[in-house]
């Protein structure tokens, strides 16, 4: 569903990504993890085409289609959808009249916000004031109204409490569920892409592959379990170390099994 | 100051320039007819005149006011009232029925302010006397309406409110141009009087046109723990208005709010503030100003006066910039004249931040509805509380601006 060939993006003049190699396919749910700093929200934010995220090199397909120069607008009508870390605050825009423009009226923004706790909250402004948790579970609603094929989380457990983290576990297993999507209702499965620090959501979400992301680029790939155990016990320098052997040996490949 | 006095100095005034706003030369501008038809109910008048009414918040059957008046040109074509513990009528025949009333008329606005007021005051300009009696809580609204209807006229109006102690009142006023009137001016001069403990929401709507010229002058005096709520909206095309509505807080723990609201289309020239004076102790002001300019010039005045202990006040000014043609200037000023008064400001220009547009755009939104649904969420932060009748005429003209060329 989703393939990153060669990507090298710059973000204020300066190199962010390099040579980025990474792919989704359909009904799966891939795992970044890596360092602060690393570049892993970085790539999600270019992979939705925020403007900031300039693409130096290498393109971005999504079903097949060459989407590098395509409008976030455009991205998000294909099925692409984003859970931001820190989402800009609407002042002004009601978080229940967003969710009744995104979902054209179809979607039931009140039974959504009662699913999340959120009911109080569709009359208050986008994000204004918003605690950690409170951020994830709006974001989550939008992507439940929006329904994308491919959804990207970025860090959805942090911020969020022990107790809401069960709830926000168990809706993000429901997103990326059996649920057909808007783009391409009924014909694929749905797949994901998700940042986690702490592994904690992969309590809830059953993920099929992970990714290392160190220094902007790609370093490891695996079972996303057995790397962050890995990483536990190691931290991210055994990665470097990892990929700095393995390059001597072969080019690290991407290729979906 | 007698009333021979104040036309002498009236008439040496007739050149006197604004401070602010461009002037006017008022020898282009006739008078404004006297002899329109006048009618009993407003369902009366002409369908072109009544859509121009409803476009301005007024509701020509009336229903759920507590009374109307309508100026066209300078000629009061309706006036009526509804319901007990309140007084709807012309500033000229309540002067006559009211002994009284010549000691707030012309008071509060000195007729030498400046040639607009001059003018004004020697033509001995009509308009609505609004009197809400001591104690009573008018529970609807009364609504105005303030019409050109003569191309090349000078439209001049004198206002007259008076909230009496412990009343409760809302006025709805409604200024407009009528179709295919151009060139012409509005000269409008309002007084109102807040008692102890009173109470008024004043929202003035105006939807001029092209060749408009607007300079009303409007003071307003309140006594103790009066509260003064002032919203403004003015969304249509302009040619050119300045207007600099001053509240002078007399009483202790006043509570004065004003919010405008406001878009500069292409032609046009916006010179909108908003003054309080806080004279006496533990008064309380709040003024927030949004501003859009879509290719005219918009300039957000905030004047903020502390001049007795224990005031507070916030000054908010904020302007988007939709047209690289268009400008924006906000000029808050605070200035505390004791010492222990809390005031603060805040005013920010500029275009929409593009990662709130691409925030909405990543869930599937056009980046024009992504524009346009932060314009409207920055506009609704100034009228927070408005009729709700206005909400729709709102997105109307939301609608009509092209928010593509941005």
């Amino acid at each position: 569903m989703l393939e990153i060939e060669d990507l090298s993006v710059e973000v204020g003049g300066k190199e962010v990504l390099h040579d980025v190699n990474l792919s989704v396919m359909a009904g799966y749910t891939n795992v970044l993890f890596g360092p602060n700093g690393s570049g892993k929200s970085t790539l999600l934010m270019t992979i939705m085409g925020f403007s900031g995220y300039k693409i130096t090199k290498g393109r971005i397909l999504f079903n097949g289609e060459d989407i590098t120069n395509m409008s976030v607008s455009d991205r998000a009508k294909k099925g692409i959808g984003l859970m931001m870390q820190r989402p800009p605050n609407l002042i002004g825009v009601k978080l229940g009249s967003l969710i009744k423009v995104m979902g054209h009226d179809r979607v039931d923004a009140e039974a959504l916000a009662k699913d999340l706790d959120l009911s109080s909250f569709l009359k208050r402004d986008v994000n204004v004031g918003f605690s950690g948790g409170e951020i994830k579970r709006s974001e989550l609603m939008q992507l439940e109204a929006q329904n994308p094929c491919l959804v990207m989380l970025d860090e959805p457990e942090s911020g969020v409490d022990m107790v809401s983290i069960q709830k926000v576990g168990a809706k993000i297993h429901d997103l990326m569920g059996g649920t057909s999507c808007a783009g391409k209702r009924g014909q694929v499965g749905k797949a994901a892409l998700v940042i986690t620090h702490t592994g904690q959501i992969l309590d809830y979400v059953e993920a099929d592959r992970g990714y290392v992301m160190c220094k902007g680029t790609i370093a490891c790939t695996g079972n996303p379990r057995e790397l962050l155990h890995e990483i536990r016990s190691k931290g991210y320098d055994e990665c470097i170390s990892c990929k700095i052997k393995r390059k001597k040996a072969e080019p690290i490949s991407v290729t979906e099994v | 100051m007698t009333k021979a006095e104040a036309r002498k100095k009236a008439e040496a005034a007739v050149e006197k320039k604004a401070t602010f706003g461009s002037d006017i030369p008022l020898s282009e501008y006739g008078l404004a007819r006297q002899d329109l038809e006048k009618v009993s109910g407003l369902q009366d008048l002409q369908e072109e005149d009544r859509k121009t009414l409803i476009n301005v918040g007024v509701v020509p059957n009336e229903e759920g006011r507590s009374g109307s008046f309508v100026l066209m040109d300078n000629t009061m074509v309706h006036s009526s009232q509804h319901g007990p513990g309140i007084e709807v009528m012309s500033v000229q025949k309540a002067l006559k029925v009211h002994d009284w009333l010549e000691e707030y008329s012309w008071k509060a606005v000195a007729p030498d302010m400046d040639k607009y007021t001059a003018r004004a005051f020697l033509e001995d300009a009509d308009g609505y006397f609004i009197h809400a009696l001591p104690g009573q809580k008018v529970s609807m609204p009364v609504q105005t309406c303030l019409m050109l209807k003569s191309k090349g006229a000078a439209q001049t109006v004198h206002n007259i409110i008076i909230v009496e102690e412990g009343a409760e009142l809302e006025v709805i006023t409604g200024c407009s141009t009528s179709k295919h009137v151009d060139e012409a001016l509005h000269l409008g001069i309002s007084e109102f009087y807040l008692k102890k403990r009173a109470k008024l929401t004043f929202t003035m709507i105006h939807n001029w046109s092209e060749t408009i010229g607007v300079r009303p002058r409007t003071v307003i005096i309140m006594d103790e723990e009066a509260t003064f709520i002032n919203n403004y909206v003015a969304l249509k095309p302009v040619k050119s208005i300045q207007t600099y509505p001053t509240c002078k807080m007399e009483g202790k723990n006043g509570v004065c709010v004003f919010n405008t609201v406001a878009v500069a289309h292409p032609g046009s020239e916006m010179d909108l503030g908003s003054r309080v004076l806080m004279n006496a102790p533990g008064c309380r002001a709040e003024i927030t100003s949004r501003t859009i300019t879509t290719g005219g010039v918009v300039i957000a005045r905030g004047q903020m006066v502390g001049a007795a202990s224990g005031v507070k006040g916030h000054l908010e000014c904020k302007g988007l910039i939709l047209s690289p043609k268009g400008i924006q200037i906000a000029i808050p000023e605070l200035e505390a004249r004791v010492a222990d008064v809390e005031m603060t400001h805040e005013a920010a220009v500029g275009k929409i931040a593009q990662d709130q547009i691409e925030y909405l755009m990543s869930r599937g939104l056009t980046e024009e509805e992504a524009v346009g649904i932060i314009v409207k969420g920055f506009l609704d932060v100034g009228i927070r509380g408005l009729p709700p009748q206005l909400a729709a005429e709102i997105e109307e003209t939301l609608g009509q601006v092209d928010l593509a060329k941005m």
